[in-house]
């Protein structure tokens, strides 16, 4: 029962991960392999305030999203200014979560490349589902809102866009933060559950893999993600595959998805709209 | 002190270059950025590795058989994960995602039947020394980099030279042109991706030599990324520009500053090129168009 309950929590944390992801990737239409770069620093951040200060827990969960959000500005206020072209975007962040990874292996407080161990685990299950069901709450609310608009509309077209007056850098920098402080977030609460970090649990293969689940789940849609990565997550442990092999399948399925079905599992659709008879979808469709 | 700085920097720049190039050459011609460059490189050494061990044959045969391997491996990579996806007109961003995970599964496949452990290559340059000045320099380092400037000599005369040069560069301009002239695209790409996996394979065997062989050796491959954002993505001369500068810029990082804040001050550089000037030193105009 401990086991399975793990699995669901981890499954958990990653959802919000991946939730933040699909809103700056999804629906704001920009590719980043540099995202665990955020879940890692909301996670050191975190894991030291509790650590060394004594933090209570959520306010160092707190902390620890804003210090993603704030990160992410970092490279968000230069590389979107410049409205690089999209795949020129994705190598810069990936530089980005790179460089970040070997700053965290080199510094005192994040005891380097052995990693922090003795974290407390305050991560329990109805944290985690408060923290996702709040997450999921937010991101449909801000979707929703006249920024969220703004940036599906850039997704569509970028161009046409900002000629209906929509500004570029401003709302891309708005969902990028928003989706840092999401893997800040999941970030805090992942430490918080192991109760060991580690800068190799933040390099680009995680990132790939959050990215696998937004593009596996449908780029464009909420519940398809959240579904890829409770997959994901999920299946591997049930059926007790090794860690390498699931690696292996990941590559393969991003190469299928590209190849057979670039739009993902659920597309522009969301997964309540197969209940309320096709009204949604319609709505949702571009 | 300088000089010795100098001279190793070159010698990394080399390998660096020769990895920028089979990575520029891709771009170029097709204008995303094949991450599964890597793979190839480290499937390459893995070739050469096993040629040299399992066949014990000399370094000549070893460096052909890489090329071979990697190149084949290359054209294999293109036909069954970009073929269709070019076909019919996908976005740049799939075709770099459907890369991206041709690395993450061609990396982890060996990982997972190969394994992890560190091979190395059986000592072909022994440990001899060429002394130049007051520095000393391994043969390894001068024939690597000698090797590397001569092939991409030749790739340039192939490139500027032949008719199948000719048309890759016509390709590069204007794709759809390129094919009603008269020019089967798709072999055209298969050429293309077989000239990058021999690069490839090069830039294999050197690394493994220099350093080991494992699985995720082709991760270097970032700096191949950042040698060609660096000459100008696409740009031939660029990538070998990149790599050198790259390179001696590296190396004096590491000595005269802090070796570990070496990869920080390189991926500040890519994050600097990619902002203000992002087709590099010798890179051509490349706007999204509309």
């Amino acid at each position: 029962m401990d086991y399975i309950l793990s699995i669901v929590v981890l499954a958990g944390i990653n959802m919000i991960a991946v939730l933040g992801l699909s809103i700056f990737t999804g629906f704001t239409g920009l590719f980043s392999l540099g995202h665990a770069a955020f879940v890692g620093v909301g996670a050191y951040t975190s894991a030291i305030l509790t650590y060394y200060y004594y933090v209570p827990f959520p306010l160092a969960l707190l902390a620890g999203s804003a210090a993603a959000g704030l990160v992410s500005l970092i490279i968000g206020i230069p590389t979107l200014r410049a409205k690089l072209r999209s795949d020129y975007f994705a190598i810069a962040i990936l530089g980005f979560g790179e460089a970040l990874r070997v700053i965290l292996e080199n510094l005192e407080i994040t005891n380097g490349a052995r990693g922090l161990p003795g974290i407390d685990s305050f991560t329990t299950l109805p944290i985690v589902i408060f923290c996702l069901g709040g997450g999921i709450l937010v991101a449909r609310n801000f979707l929703r809102s006249r920024w969220g608009a703004a940036c599906i509309a850039i997704r569509e077209d970028p161009i046409a866009a900002e000629m209906a007056g929509v500004r570029l850098f401003q709302t891309r920098l708005l969902s990028l933060v928003v989706s840092a402080v999401y893997c800040g977030l999941s970030g805090g609460l992942l430490a918080h559950f192991l109760s060991f970090i580690q800068p190799v649990m933040f390099t680009l293969i995680q990132s790939t893999q959050l990215l696998a689940a937004v593009i596996a789940g449908g780029m464009g849609s909420l519940s398809g993600p959240l579904i890829a990565s409770f997959v994901f997550i999920a299946l591997p442990e049930a059926l007790r595959v090794a860690q390498i092999w699931r690696l292996v399948a990941y590559g393969l399925l991003l190469v299928l998805i590209m190849v057979y079905r670039p739009q993902g599992l659920m597309g522009y659709s969301e997964i309540s709209s197969f209940f309320s008879k096709n009204r949604s979808r319609e709505r949702m469709q571009p | 002190m300088f000089l010795q700085t100098l001279i190793t920097g070159l010698s990394i720049g080399g390998i660096y270059a020769l990895m920028a190039v089979g990575y520029s050459l891709v771009f170029s011609v097709l204008n995303f950025s094949n991450f599964a460059h890597g793979a190839v490189i480290m499937l390459g050494a893995y070739v050469g590795l096993a040629l040299a061990t399992k066949l014990s044959l000399g370094f000549g045969l070893v460096l052909a058989g890489s090329i071979a391997g990697a190149g084949i491996i290359a054209v294999l990579n293109e036909r069954l994960a970009y073929s269709s996806l070019r076909r019919r007109k996908a976005p740049s961003l799939y075709l770099m995602i459907s890369a991206m995970g041709c690395a993450v599964f061609l990396e982890n496949l060996v990982y997972a039947t190969i394994g992890s452990r560190f091979y190395a290559f059986p000592e072909f340059f022994g440990r001899q020394i060429v002394t130049l000045g007051e520095s000393s320099v391994s043969l390894l380092d001068v024939g690597a980099f000698v090797f590397a400037l001569a092939a991409i000599l030749g790739l340039h005369l192939f490139i500027s030279r032949t008719r199948t040069g000719i048309a890759i560069r016509a390709g590069v301009s204007d794709m759809t042109m390129c094919s009603l002239m008269g020019v089967d695209l798709d072999r055209l790409i298969s050429i293309v991706f077989l000239l990058a996996g021999g690069f490839a394979g090069v830039a294999g065997v050197f690394l493994g030599i220099k350093y080991l062989v494992y699985p995720t050796m082709g991760w270097v491959t970032n700096k191949a990324y950042i040698a060609a954002v660096i000459g100008g993505l696409g740009s031939l001369p660029g990538a070998l520009a990149g790599g050198l500068i790259l390179g001696v810029v590296e190396t004096f990082v590491s000595v005269y500053i802090s070796s570990v804040m070496r990869d920080v001050f390189s991926f500040t550089l890519l994050i600097a090129f990619l902002v203000l000037r992002p087709n590099g030193l010798l890179g051509r105009d490349s706007e999204e168009k509309v």
